[in-house]
């Protein structure tokens, strides 16, 4: 890692001394179409979450600059829905915690991986989702291609493609022709998939049938402004409880 | 909400997102186990959190009047049943994205 740091005026972005733009184009080019897929999905589900926001009647360039600052979907999208609400800090920041909390299991698994330091490393945690988590392990750097390099690129590109998706949604929206209200559906197609795929995966019903019964209830008891957080307790509660029947495969 | 309010919180989730990401490189640092309580929480509480997703979806869906929920309870039909098959998240989406339109359209007429 090299401690100074010069601004290439050429390229547009900051680069390290000592590694010149023939390195940091191969290590581009050597990531890319290990990301494409990923970019793929992220243009269009990004695109999409563009739509979603301007359906909910907020300026389109909130998508975009929600995907940078923010960059984690889902969070994006429950976001955008509590900007509509009342303004409520504490639950926003228990519930951005709840569901952004899985990815320090991903942090944790790529601290090795992350081992080296600087602004790159900085970006990588920063910019660490699950897609980028899902890539890494399973496609090691080509042996001719600096792996510091090669996993920026990678993380670089999966944002970029999640913005530029965001932005074309978010500016196309409001001047479509038609209603767009009903793309406010997008973001429960895209959350009921997530956890359909979640429970194909684990087998196991309970964390989900324990997830439904906790909000439904709190939804009654607390009214749909304000049931996320006693939902979060009371599911949390109920998995530490639930312990050992729900890791011996639950209630088939 | 005013648009200061709007970008407060848009800071809160990404503090806090930012801060989910670097915390364990701060703390596992020096090869420290994740206790087992907190890696078991991790393991089942996503999947709980997602379901109460969908039920924050739903919850302003008139069940009781209108089209009575039905176009948003057959397009989770239709996309789910697509998925169980074609385990394709892009295409399970946009599947259910069509389904939806189109019972939006024709539920109304029915009904």
């Amino acid at each position: 890692m090299s401690a100074t740091i010069i601004y290439d005026t050429s390229l547009g972005r900051t680069m390290s001394r000592g590694q010149d733009r023939s390195v940091a184009g191969s290590a581009f080019r050597a990531a890319f179409p290990v990301a494409l897929p990923v970019m793929t999905s992220f243009v269009v589900i990004g695109f999409s979450y563009g739509l979603f926001v301007t359906a909910k009647g907020l300026p389109g360039w909130f998508a975009p600059f929600m995907a940078t600052v923010i960059f984690g979907g889902s969070m994006e999208f429950v976001a955008a829905a509590m900007l509509l609400g009342s303004f409520a800090p504490i639950e926003t920041a228990v519930v951005a915690f709840m569901i952004q909390a899985r990815h320090m299991f991903y942090s944790v698994a790529m601290l090795k991986k992350y081992g080296f330091g600087g602004w790159k490393k900085a970006y990588m945690v920063y910019s660490l989702c699950e897609e980028t988590f899902a890539l890494n392990p399973a496609f090691d750097p080509p042996v001719d291609v600096d792996p510091e390099g090669y996993y920026f690129a990678l993380s670089l590109m999966v944002q970029l493609s999640w913005i530029t998706g965001a932005a074309i949604g978010g500016f196309l929206g409001p001047v479509l022709p038609f209603d767009t209200t009903p793309f406010g559906f997008i973001m429960t197609a895209l959350f009921t998939v997530i956890l359909l795929e979640q429970m194909l995966q684990e087998k196991r019903p309970l964390p989900a049938v324990i997830g439904v019964v906790a909000s439904v209830v709190c939804l009654f008891v607390f009214g749909g402004d304000s049931f996320l957080v006693p939902s979060l307790v009371v599911m949390t509660v109920m998995l530490l409880l639930l312990r050992r029947p729900i890791e011996k495969g639950g209630i088939e | 909400m005013t648009f200061e309010e709007q970008m407060m919180l848009i800071a809160i989730c990404s503090i806090v997102t930012i801060m989910t990401r670097a915390l364990p490189f701060l703390i596992f640092r020096n090869g420290k186990k994740i206790p087992d309580t907190v890696e078991y929480i991790g393991k089942v509480l996503p999947v709980a959190i997602f379901a109460m997703l969908v039920v924050y979806c739903l919850k302003d869906v008139e069940f009781t009047d209108g089209t009575f929920g039905i176009p948003e309870v057959l397009a989770i039909a239709v996309m789910c049943a697509v998925h169980i098959r074609k385990k394709n998240m892009l295409l399970s989406i946009l599947t259910g994205m069509i389904a939806y339109f189109l019972f939006l359209w024709l539920i109304p007429i029915v009904l």
